[in-house]
């Protein structure tokens, strides 16, 4: 249990968040006798949210670092109506719209992280102007109209793996795409203990890797089966590629490269940081500007999923990048959380909408309830924060755990010092 | 010790036999304090003795029933429960770290807490008068609506004491009062004390400043390692500074110290003129034309009072990570180094292990491996993309060598002791492969055995031909430790001297005045 719980960041909150995530799908399969997990109402969950999903990477890393992004939803709504008026009044082609689609979300980044890192204002303030900005901006250059785009742009964000080989009666890329995260799967959890082994290392037993890989590979296989026998013309949708894609170079980032380590240390204790020789402005600024980046994208998968660019694209999507960021195990104050978290995080938000809308619930109490998800989500966690951080489901998970220690425990200082220091500061 | 001893002034306050015990740790053993109603007593020791702790039951931070001993208070015994009954019983103490609203006025703040009101509305005309005529009380001529950040310290501290006086004090202890004071402006406030003697209000000083305890104090209790040892009748007993000094370091040296034969090699870095401002304050020098230098194989020991300027002195040369920098050269192997950030110190060998180690020197939330590698990342990564195979095995030869107790290198800092924290923060940065590591306190708060640990481990860098800078208040560990010790005394270097000059006498000497003598 414990390596399950490392694969999702060591964090007691995300391994809950996991369980919660299958626990409301089950929930909503039987609720609308079956509806849920149909291949159908999947894709539509995935084209429905990939925005949202991929704006949580970005401010995963911005609230890791310390920030917070206000303005992810107006950039977004500006970047994909620049792009639009771009494609239709210059007649550039659609991949340089893309092209130009990131490069001015990296100015408005830059502008943006200029001000957080360099000039010392908080993100919140600036991030804040910069949503009133842009969105003043998006409706002054598109006049407040509906901008369309063109076919080859609404690929990005409506289009399918196309029909490729035999005909095998699945979709043959799918099928390949489900096959490689198995592979991907089996062949990490191989090197892991490989490494571990080779290291001296604690080596998890040999039947809690089996049941981690056959239990995700089974997941990833279900998944693989759905999207793949779809209605004719639908397999997986390209926004959830991109967001795929999205998810593995970040969490590479963020927990391989030094770039990666000097966020979360920047946000944990920003002296200590620096004081070890870490750049903590410039870190800053490029957590910032990479946020505005991803908006830009998100943004254009919108508009290409709509068809067009509109007045009121993007209106709100902060607030939802930021639940699922705090819902996925993030700290208000920095220094923790993982982009693998934010994604579950945001699907559980997601599956939530998704299944409401099938119940036929309305708009008003699916806002109640989701504020109340988040609200009890975080409530647990800093209920299990204060005593010493056993989590209700790692009580429950402790009986079936052979190794009795928990998660590490971050956040609990050690008593004895504590005391003697306080001792020595006071005296 | 004992009220018997009072026969001309009637004793005011007494502390009997107080204890005062931490988990794990006795602060203050059987301490009594017997203080004159009209007097002004001292309290001495070292840092750490138990001054503070002391004066924080007296004023009820610690309350009734947390403590063991009796607090008698004109003639009775009383049992505080927080602060506000201390206040109420006339008994103020003014931290060393002041408690006013810089964003307030000095009149919003003398009365912060103690409004004149009617209903809940205050009544500012009032509030006013009074204010003025409290601030002619202590001398300060400033205008009442004048905000708090506007004035200096030396003023600021002025309108501690009228804020107290308002509260109609009867015994003010003052921790620390002069600490971050000039000259001029101190000895107002000696004079403002001796002012309100001279009106009957009881004063309990605490200062590392001997020579104005010397200057003011009408009785001494000299506290040391949480027990009272004596209490002196500065008159009668005709009591001197080394009188003090002697009372206040006189206990035994055991052995605490691994053996090491110095092997000193060339001199290797050298600081000349450093002159730092403080950062917020530009007129205020934290170091004053600081020159020293260090030797490949040698222990460099700095010692200076608590707010001397040890720790801006060694974080200014490390990347200018204090202060704002004026003037001062540095040379690294006969070479002139500019160091203008952590990032270029690191690079020229530097390290410095901070004495705040909760908050400046580790991230809390990491785990053992991720904290031993984050000074020198470069190291185990390649076009960026950190090995954590590399890094794991790091971690674990630095687990193995410094015998850090821990079940694996997965387990997060803060679950770890002060000591063995310590050796994390060493691991790291001896992992950067200094050849300067400047240790900022290196045991504070760390338990006897962990500290003999460290002092190998030090001396071991040493061996290894590294040069050593250790800045510590213990002075038997600094005599333990050092081939040579600078002395500082307000951001200035006041002497050096070798191992065998150098005794805890002739260290406070230079450590707490301004004389110079020859290195």
């Amino acid at each position: 249990m414990k390596s399950i719980k490392k694969m999702f960041g060591g964090d007691t909150r995300q391994f809950g968040m996991i369980f919660a995530l299958v626990a409301l799908i089950l929930f909503f399969q039987w609720r609308t006798d079956g509806i849920t997990l149909t291949s159908a109402n999947m894709i539509n969950l995935f084209n429905g949210n990939s925005y949202i999903l991929i704006l949580a990477i970005g401010m995963v890393l911005v609230i890791i670092a310390g920030h917070i992004d206000l303005s992810v939803g107006s950039v977004a709504a500006f970047v994909g109506m620049v792009v639009a008026i771009a494609m239709r009044d210059w007649g550039i082609p659609w991949y340089l719209g893309i092209l130009l689609g990131l490069a001015l979300g990296a100015l408005i980044g830059a502008w943006q992280g200029w001000w957080t890192a360099y000039v010392g204002i908080p993100a919140f303030i600036v991030t804040l102007a910069g949503m009133l900005i842009f969105r003043g901006a998006q409706q002054f250059v598109g006049q407040s109209n509906s901008i369309p785009v063109p076919k080859e742009f609404q690929y990005i964000g409506a289009g399918y793996l196309p029909e490729v080989g035999p005909n095998t009666g699945y979709n043959n890329l799918t099928l390949l795409l489900g096959l490689a995260g198995v592979a991907f799967v089996i062949v990490g959890e191989l090197r892991k203990r490989k490494a571990a082994r080779e290291l001296g290392a604690e080596v998890p037993e040999l039947w809690i890797s089996i049941a981690k890989v056959v239990l995700i590979s089974v997941a990833i296989l279900y998944a693989t089966y759905l999207f793949a026998t779809g209605r004719p013309g639908t397999s997986f949708p390209v926004p959830g590629l991109i967001l795929a894609v999205l998810v593995l170079i970040y969490g590479f980032i963020s927990s391989k490269t030094i770039v990666g380590r000097h966020v979360y240390a920047v946000g944990g204790n920003r002296h200590a940081a620096e004081l070890s020789g870490v750049k903590s402005k410039k870190i800053n600024f490029l957590v910032m500007m990479n946020m505005s980046i991803i908006a830009g994208l998100a943004g254009m998968i919108f508009v290409a999923r709509s068809t067009s660019a509109g007045p009121s694209d993007g209106t709100g999507w902060e607030l939802d990048a930021i639940a699922a960021v705090f819902i996925g195990g993030a700290a208000v104050t920095g220094g923790v959380g993982t982009v693998i978290g934010s994604i579950v995080g945001g699907l559980v938000m997601a599956v939530l909408n998704n299944g409401l809308q099938l119940l036929g619930v309305g708009a008003d109490w699916q806002s109640m309830i989701k504020g109340l998800v988040l609200l009890i989500a975080v409530a647990i966690d800093v209920y299990n924060k204060s005593q010493g951080r056993v989590s209700i489901i790692g009580m429950m998970m402790k009986n079936f755990n052979r190794s009795p220690d928990g998660p590490s425990n971050p956040n609990q200082p050690d008593e004895t010092t504590s005391t003697k220091e306080a001792i020595s500061r006071e005296a | 010790m004992s009220s018997l001893e009072s026969h001309s002034e009637p004793v005011i306050l007494e502390m009997r036999s107080i204890t005062k015990e931490f988990p794990g740790v006795k602060a203050l053993a059987e301490v009594s304090l017997s203080v004159k109603a009209g007097e002004v007593h001292a309290i001495c020791g070292e840092n750490g003795a138990g001054k503070s702790t002391l004066m924080k039951v007296l004023s009820g931070v610690y309350p009734f029933g947390t403590y063991t001993g009796d607090i008698v208070y004109q003639s009775q015994v009383q049992q505080f429960r927080d602060i506000r009954a201390s206040e109420s019983a006339g008994i103020v103490i003014i931290h060393q770290e002041l408690a006013l609203i810089p964003e307030l006025s000095i009149m919003e703040n003398i009365f912060l807490g103690n409004e004149p009101s009617k209903r809940g509305v205050i009544n500012w005309a009032e509030a006013r008068l009074r204010s003025l005529d409290l601030l002619a009380r202590v001398g300060l001529r400033d205008d009442p609506d004048t905000q708090v950040k506007e004035i200096g310290v030396g003023k600021q501290q002025l309108v501690e004491i009228a804020k107290a006086l308002n509260k109609s004090v009867k015994i003010l202890i003052l921790d620390e009062p002069t600490a971050a004071l000039n000259e001029s402006d101190s000895q107002h406030l000696l004079d403002l004390i001796l002012g309100l003697k001279a009106k009957g209000i009881t004063s309990i000083i605490i200062s590392h400043k001997l020579n104005e305890i010397e200057q003011i104090a009408d009785s001494i209790t000299i506290i040391r390692d949480g027990k009272s040892i004596e209490t002196l009748n500065v008159k009668a007993d005709g009591v001197d500074e080394d009188r003090i000094i002697k009372g206040m370091v006189g206990r035994t040296l055991e052995s605490r110290f691994p053996d090491h034969t110095p092997a000193l090699g060339e001199t290797f870095f050298e600081v000349k003129n450093w002159t730092v401002a403080h950062p917020q304050i530009q007129d205020r020098l934290v170091c004053k034309e600081s020159s020293f230098f260090v030797r490949r194989g040698e222990i460099v020991g700095f010692a200076g009072l608590m707010g001397a300027g040890r720790t801006e002195l060694a974080r200014s040369i490390f990347g200018r990570s204090y202060g704002k920098f004026i003037t001062g050269e540095i040379y690294k192997d006969g070479k002139a180094v500019q160091l203008k950030s952590v990032h270029s110190a690191i690079g020229a060998g530097l390290a410095y292990v901070t004495e705040d180690r909760k908050s400046l020197g580790l991230n809390l939330l990491d785990d053992i491996k991720t904290t031993t590698v984050s000074a020198n990342l470069e190291k185990i990564s390649k076009r960026t993309v950190v090995n954590t195979d590399k890094e794991f095995a790091v971690a674990e030869q630095y687990r193995k060598s410094l015998r850090t107790k821990t079940p694996s290198v997965m387990e997060g800092v803060s679950k770890l002791s002060g000591g063995n924290q310590q050796k994390v923060v060493l691991a790291k940065w001896m992992f950067t492969d200094p050849d300067l590591l400047i240790l900022d306190e290196p045991t504070r708060g760390i338990d006897v055995g962990a500290k003999y640990e460290i002092y190998g481990i030090i001396q071991e860098l040493a061996s290894q031909g590294k040069g050593v800078i250790v800045i510590s208040s213990e002075l038997p560990e600094l005599l333990g430790l050092s081939d040579r010790i600078y002395t500082i005394f307000e951001g200035a270097i006041t002497g050096v001297l070798t191992k065998e000059q150098a005794n805890q006498e002739s260290l406070m000497k230079l450590m707490t005045s301004a004389r110079k003598t020859a290195a």
